[in-house]
């Protein structure tokens, strides 16, 4: 009777403890999101969307900066799927286990930890610099895609590998080549997790502000971009300059440019999980 | 003890009519430095069922394995002998695999039908070999399921996915996707070991019925299977640090009735009694 009482304390203790654990891993979450609307819900208006600064940015609205963000994690995503899914696909279906294999596997996982800022300074000399393509969308593009490779390759070989060996076996035992294999049975089954990693990566993109900072943002631009070599405004450096050079910059505004970002990031993030979420269902 | 083998009648077929499909010539094979088989010989006739029997471990996968060479998907592997289709080595370099996987299809243990529909599990083989048209594909899917025996079960729900039907059905749709790229040989691997005895006893009659016309090798530890559906018999063992030994090779009710090697006999008294 003791054991099994003192049992079902333990058992509660580690359940409230688990609760807790939680509740604190989401409280920050939900509190950050409600204070930024409870701040900057007031600025969010139709004109703030679709108007050009002002003023430094006081007034009128921020559309150079929505459009900015979504040209860049477009950029993004066009160079970092195709080589990212290309590199998982190598790595997962044809590379040997050797030592090469598994230093590039290091390098991939150490590749995620290097810090922002000094992707912008690679970025800066490779592709600012050396390839002459200027302070631009390009040079940002491919800047924010080489620190988003390490996610979208990484997600990939997971998924790819979550697809059962089985039936790779089942079509190479028929006289399917390998490529067929991958192309028709392995990547639709590994699809789902593809695009989610993919999609998480672009909305870490779209809220980085230090590389873009060092090789292509500009805070107020006449008119958008017209090519992908012109310079361009973005969500997270507009709002890193109002708060912080800009001055009499009303809280509100501030606040707005916030909540706009927060939008763009976490419907992104949304859509990743809606994507897992129908996948196991399906399954 | 009397072993009432239930022999079928078919099985004393006369070997003789047959000739020679694959060949084994003294073939070694090493997962690294692990010897999985030694020095194996021999030959394994068309129009007939082989049985591979022996204890676990002892290297029967591994040898039906290298007649179509999905041991070159293991990292490490190192094939000695030699190995001939229709008196062609199949590991000569001039060798194009994919086309031997044509000739030597193979069903699994674990039916693993692809996670599509049951016309495209079908399908999906002619297809890839360059097979375009909707109605060719349809003619194929039909035959290939007659063949399989499992049209009657499932011609109502060609649309559904493959993986929805009873493991007996998957197992026998596989046979299916394997009988649609027209192979010569058929392997399969320990084919009923997933399934009760009822889907057994299908996939045993369907084998035989595929026996007239395809080179069919069956893995199995179950000796009665083995007594029932095959015409020769390949008896493999382990011995304490050894794998991957051929003790004996011959007519299938020679092998279960008069053993000539001790080990076999042991083996299978062992299993019956
Ligand atoms: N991929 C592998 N790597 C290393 N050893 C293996 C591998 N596959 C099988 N073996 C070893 O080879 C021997 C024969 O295996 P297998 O052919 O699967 O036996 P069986 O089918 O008779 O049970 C076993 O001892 C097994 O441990
Ligand atoms: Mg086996």
């Amino acid at each position: 009777m003791t054991t099994y009482s003192s049992r079902k304390i333990t058992q509660r203790t580690a359940f409230t403890f688990l609760t807790l654990a939680t509740v604190i891993t989401v409280v920050p979450v939900l509190f950050i999101i409600i204070y930024t609307i409870v701040k900057g819900g007031g600025a969010l208006t139709w004109d703030f969307l679709v108007q050009f600064p002002s003023q430094a940015g006081k007034a009128g609205g921020i559309l150079p900066a929505i459009i900015g963000t979504f040209y860049l994690m477009l950029g993004t995503l066009v160079f970092a799927l195709p080589i990212g899914v290309l590199a998982g696909i190598y790595l997962t279906e044809y590379a040997k286990d050797n030592w090469l294999t598994r230093l590039i596997n290091l390098a991939i996982i150490n590749l995620a930890g290097v810090p922002s800022i000094v992707f912008g300074l690679f970025g800066l000399s490779v592709f600012v610099m050396a390839f002459h393509f200027g302070l631009s969308l390009l040079a940002a593009s491919l800047t924010l895609a080489c620190q988003a490779l390490a996610m979208v390759i990484t997600t990939s070989r997971e998924a790819l590998l979550s697809v059962p060996r089985e039936y790779r076996e089942g079509s190479l035992a028929i006289g399917v080549t390998r490529w067929q294999t991958v192309r028709h049975i392995v990547l639709p089954q590994a699809m789902p997790g593809i695009i989610t990693g993919a999609v998480l990566a672009i909305s870490r993109a779209a809220g980085e502000t230090a590389p873009i900072l060092i090789v292509g943002a500009a805070f107020l631009l006449p008119a958008l971009p017209t090519s992908p070599l012109d310079q361009f405004m973005a969500l997270p450096y507009h709002l890193y300059t109002v708060s912080a050079h800009v001055p009499n910059m009303p809280k509100e505004t501030v606040w707005g440019v916030a909540l706009v970002l927060l939008i763009v990031v976490l419907s992104f993030d949304i859509l990743a999980a809606a994507i897992r979420i129908k996948t196991r269902m399906r399954k | 003890m009397s072993i009432n083998l239930n022999v079928p009648e078919m099985s004393n077929k006369p070997i003789d009519k047959c000739v020679t499909k694959l060949k084994v010539e003294n073939a070694s094979l090493y997962y690294g430095s692990f010897q999985a088989l030694r020095k194996i010989t021999l030959e394994i006739p068309s129009c007939a069922i082989t049985a591979i029997i022996g204890p676990s471990g002892c290297g029967k996968s591994t040898l039906l394995r290298l007649f179509n060479r999905m041991n070159d998907l293991i990292s490490g592997v190192k094939v000695e002998g030699n190995v001939e289709l229709d008196g062609i080595s199949i590991y000569d370099s001039k060798i194009d695999v994919t086309e031997l996987r044509k000739r030597v299809g193979m069903v699994f243990q674990k039916p693993n039908p692809f996670p599509m529909s049951v016309t495209e599990n079908v399908a999906f083989g002619p297809k890839r070999h360059g097979v375009k048209n909707r109605g060719e594909l349809d003619e194929i899917v039909e035959k290939s399921l007659k063949q399989a025996a499992l049209w009657d079960e499932v011609k109502d729900k060609l649309g559904q996915s493959g993986l929805a039907l009873s493991g007996g059905q998957q197992q026998r749709l596989c046979i299916a996707r394997v009988l649609a790229v027209e192979p010569e040989v058929i392997l399969m691997d320990e084919p009923c070991s997933a399934l009760d005895p009822v889907a057994t006893l299908k996939i045993e009659d369907l084998m035989r019925n595929l026996a007239a016309d395809y080179t069919i090798i069956i893995v199995t530890h179950n000796m009665q299977q083995a007594a029932r559906v095959s015409d020769t018999a390949a008896f493999m063992m382990m011995e304490s640090d050894r794998a991957g030994v051929l003790v004996e090779y011959g007519p299938t009710a020679q092998l279960f009735t008069n053993p000539k090697d001790k080990r076999t006999e042991d083996y299978i008294t062992g299993r019956f009694g």
